[in-house]
């Protein structure tokens, strides 16, 4: 998970409490994601079990410091050079709603496309706005921040495309009178454990 | 308040051809841009946006309709006072560019400015700042056909926005730039028109319109939709 590859990298700039890496956590990503003390507390703890960070009290001897350990920059390293792969089989929200919107019947399916798409083309435009409200990134903290916000803008845009997408779909094979509601299978069910479905995603990609 | 109109459309249709081979580009277009307001216009190929922009740009006279520029009516206006009315007010980034392949980009760009009677020395210097905001200032005295189409399509956006005029009207001014150019120009764009200027802004891209205070859907040449409820693609779509 990306909280605690974020948390050990930014302990690679130096020793933090638990409280400064909440906020260098988030002044880093633009503070879009706030994390919450269990959260941190939580994920220090994986990471002292798994030996990729080490705790010593302070000099005053109130707090703990958190030290990255060779084994920790190691992870961090790894982790800069691989690619996030994002689960293929993660439920998207959205697809689901339409996919079995489009197999009812009595549903407006275009209506439910323009009301998404309302939603998030409002969604893009107050995104623009707060991007248009900062100039010029100076800070690094500032630029990343910039990332941030871009990474929303495009995957709501993503979405809009992809909703146009489908509504040229959906009027092609309404137009054809294709692809009606779908009643629900008599056929007797087996018992047990479900059949496996016929294809997964990933078998479908590749 | 309607003091804070720049430019209204008031039922303007637009016919072309007649008997078989008519097309109605627009039928029945009422749009309004205020002061400070950028307005976004997306929809299909062939949908009308182009024309709606020569239209309101004064550029052509719609079959029928009207065109108040800073309240002026265009009907009542001879070609010659509405050339000067639109060189003084108005700025017009063309889909194709539609640069002089005579002139130098700067020269391009101060044009406007000096045809509208500004001293050559001034519109150059003014010509120079509009090609430094869409940061091309190293290219002035380039010829158009030695300019990448990315460039040309920038020094077309800094003769639309050369000098003080309040109305900006731009068809597609990002098509030809990648999206960091792209994302220059609509900042630029953004900020001319919350300091008081008003512009039609004519694109496919959701992210791009969303630079908009409002979006407009054309389709087969009537708005169907203001404020963003629907996207360009999807009206694409559900044409016949
Ligand atoms: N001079 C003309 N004579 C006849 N028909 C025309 C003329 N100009 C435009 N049209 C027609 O008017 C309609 C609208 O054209 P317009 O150029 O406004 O579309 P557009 O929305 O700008 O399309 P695009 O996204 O492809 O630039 C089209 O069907 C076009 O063929
Ligand atoms: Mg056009």
């Amino acid at each position: 998970m990306s909280v605690k590859q974020s948390l050990l990298a930014i302990l690679q700039v130096g020793p933090c409490h638990g409280y400064q890496l909440k906020g260098e956590f988030e002044r880093r990503t633009g503070s879009t994601w706030p994390l919450n003390a269990g959260q941190i507390y939580n994920t220090l703890d994986r990471l002292e079990r798994d030996g990729l960070v080490e705790r010593e009290p302070d000099e005053d001897d109130q707090q703990m410091r958190y030290f990255i350990t060779s084994t920790g920059r190691q992870e961090v390293a790894g982790w800069l050079g691989s690619p996030v792969l994002r689960a293929s089989t993660v439920r998207d929200e959205l697809a689901i709603k339409l996919a079995i919107a489009v197999t009812l019947p009595h549903v407006d399916i275009a209506r439910v496309i323009q009301v998404q798409r309302s939603a998030t083309l409002g969604t893009l435009q107050d995104l623009t706005r707060t991007k248009a409200a900062t100039d010029d990134p100076e800070t690094s903290d500032e630029l990343a921040g910039l990332l941030v916000i871009d990474s929303l803008i495009f995957s709501a845009e993503a979405e809009i495309r992809w909703l146009d997408h489908s509504e040229t779909r959906l009027a092609r094979a309404s137009a054809a009178g294709l692809a009606g509601p779908l009643p629900i299978n008599r056929e007797p069910a087996r018992r047990g454990r479900p059949a496996r479905a016929t294809t997964t995603v990933d078998e479908a990609r590749s | 308040m309607s003091s804070d109109i720049l430019l209204q459309l008031d039922g303007v249709a637009q016919h072309y051809g007649r008997g078989q081979t008519a097309v109605t580009a627009l039928s029945g277009v009422d749009l309004t841009v205020r002061a400070g307001e950028l307005v976004a216009v997306m929809g299909a190929s062939g949908s009308g946006k182009s024309t709606l922009l020569t239209i309101a740009g004064g550029l052509s006279t719609p079959t029928s309709g009207e065109v108040i520029i800073e309240g002026s009516w265009l009907s009542t206006m001879t070609p010659k006072a509405i050339a000067a009315l639109r060189r003084k007010t108005l700025g017009f980034v063309f889909q194709d560019f539609n640069l002089i392949p005579a002139l130098t980009a700067v020269e391009n760009v101060s044009l406007p400015l000096e045809l509208d009677g500004r001293k050559r020395s001034r519109a150059r210097s003014a010509a120079l700042d509009a090609l430094g905001t869409v940061e091309l200032a190293d290219r002035a005295s380039h010829f158009p056909d030695d300019l990448s189409g990315g460039q040309q399509q920038r020094v077309a956006i800094a003769r639309a926005i050369v000098g003080t005029r309040r109305i900006i009207l731009a068809d597609e001014p990002t098509g030809a730039l990648d999206s960091i150019t792209g994302e220059v120009v609509l900042r630029m764009l953004r900020r001319r028109v919350d300091a008081g200027a008003g512009g039609i802004l004519v694109t496919h891209d959701a992210r791009h319109a969303a630079w908009a205070d409002r979006i407009v859907f054309l389709r087969d040449g009537r708005i169907v939709d203001e404020s963003g409820s629907r996207s360009v693609d999807g009206l694409l779509g559900a044409r016949p």
